[in-house]
């Protein structure tokens, strides 16, 4: 069971990693050049961390929605 | 994942019989998390792009709105496209 818990935390893990690089790099860097710049390094920080509430808070609000949709029928 | 079509068998003692069932509920349970979450990933994808222009040091109160408020009106449009998509079937109109 252990196991189980930790195959999906792993998946979710990934997911996560993979549609955040997706964004940060869109938002981050407009035109690939030899390195990254501090300032896309930062602001790949920075997208990180608000990628990451930006999940927790839409995680919230569809489980409030579930539950009122539950309290519904 | 493991073949749990064994534990139905008659040859099974009662307690190992309720022991398959709890390992199976448990699992149930497990998959609805990560169906959740799955669910929560996409949500995510889909109201970044709507609601996050420039990403800034902290996540001010109108984005946040936006965001719940993006994960309500996408699951409103889900049941409305559902709903007359069901009446169009039913109808046979197209």
């Amino acid at each position: 069971m252990e196991q189980v818990k930790v195959q999906i935390a792993v998946a979710n893990a990934q997911e996560l990693l993979q549609r955040m690089t997706d964004k940060c790099f869109k938002k981050c860097i407009g035109k690939p050049g030899s390195t990254l710049d501090n300032s896309e390094q930062k602001c790949i920080a920075m997208c990180m961390d608000r990628y990451m509430d930006a999940w927790n808070t839409v995680s919230r609000a569809y489980n409030s929605r579930l539950q009122r949709e539950r309290a519904r029928m | 994942m493991a073949d749990f079509s064994s534990f139905d068998r008659p040859s099974m003692g009662s307690s190992e019989n309720a022991e398959a069932a709890e390992l199976q509920r448990l699992i149930a349970v497990e998959q609805q998390k990560a169906q959740f979450q799955a669910q929560v990933h996409n949500f995510t994808d889909v109201c970044w792009d709507k609601c996050i222009d420039k990403p800034s040091s902290k996540l001010d109160s109108r984005t946040e709105t936006c965001l719940v408020s993006c994960v309500e009106r996408f699951i409103d449009t889900t049941l409305a496209i559902t709903n007359r998509f069901t009446q169009m079937v039913q109808k046979g109109t197209h």
